[in-house]
């Protein structure tokens, strides 16, 4: 008959220097710590993490010789994983994490709003094409495109800059987007990606 | 007298931690060297 070795022995020799009293202990009682881990994060992955920072706690503990010896090795550890289960709660209540199911990933609804490589490449050559384009307007409506479009101008300011009224600006505007479409248009051009 | 075992034993489940994780936290044991200066503890982790 096997005669186990008590937990507080264990202890007395992994403090003494035998590193194989700390994997018996971390053996005899993986399964139960892992469980009641398991039972509140339900989670794996989780679960081998919280077990890896209660153990990290119990050995640098141990190995700075602050431990007192009561028999009580177990509760010890045991409570050490529950409060890193509670640290993990609230930690995950702070940064909540979303997990896609098969009927919605939350990337559906959100992304990165820059453009990728091939996005980029094409946006580069549309607005080449279209300064292309905006060269072929008479320079009246050029020029309030320009200032409209390129340097964000209001109508009031594009009128005094130009010496005539909002509305004639307006108008200058208006044919100079209508000439452009039909440029566009009779030219069979594609601008958009 | 009340009841306090569970009824629903199929939901308990027993886990243990993977023998990767075990290896690690030996090797971090035989790593870590603790250091006491003046009543102050440093701690590092040897190669």
């Amino acid at each position: 008959m096997e005669v186990q070795i008590q937990d507080s022995v264990l202890i007395k020799s992994y403090i003494q220097g035998d590193e194989r009293a700390l994997e018996t202990l971390i053996n005899r009682h993986n399964q139960r710590i892992s469980s009641f881990i398991y039972s509140k994060v339900n989670d794996r992955g989780i679960t081998e993490d919280i077990f890896q920072d209660t153990f990290i706690k119990v050995i640098r503990t141990l190995k700075r010789g602050t431990y007192s010896e009561e028999g009580k090795f177990l509760p010890w550890v045991m409570r050490i994983a529950h409060n890193l289960i509670i640290d993990y709660f609230r930690k995950s209540s702070r940064m909540p994490m979303y997990d896609g199911s098969a009927s919605f990933n939350v990337f559906s609804v959100m992304g990165d709003d820059k453009l990728n490589a091939e996005s980029q490449l094409i946006k580069n050559q549309i607005d080449s094409d279209l300064t292309v384009l905006i060269e072929k307007l008479p320079e009246d409506q050029k020029e309030v495109l320009m200032m409209r479009i390129y340097k964000d101008m209001s109508f009031k300011e594009i009128s005094e800059n130009t010496g005539v009224s909002i509305n004639t600006a307006l108008g200058r505007m208006r044919y100079a987007l209508i000439n452009l479409r039909k440029i566009i248009n009779e030219n069979d051009i594609v601008l958009t990606y | 007298m009340e009841k306090i075992y569970t009824k629903a034993t199929k939901d308990c489940k027993l886990v243990k931690a993977q023998p990767q994780t075990i290896e690690f936290l030996l090797n971090y044991s035989k790593s870590l060297n603790i250091t006491t200066v003046k009543g102050m503890s440093f701690e590092s982790n040897l190669n």
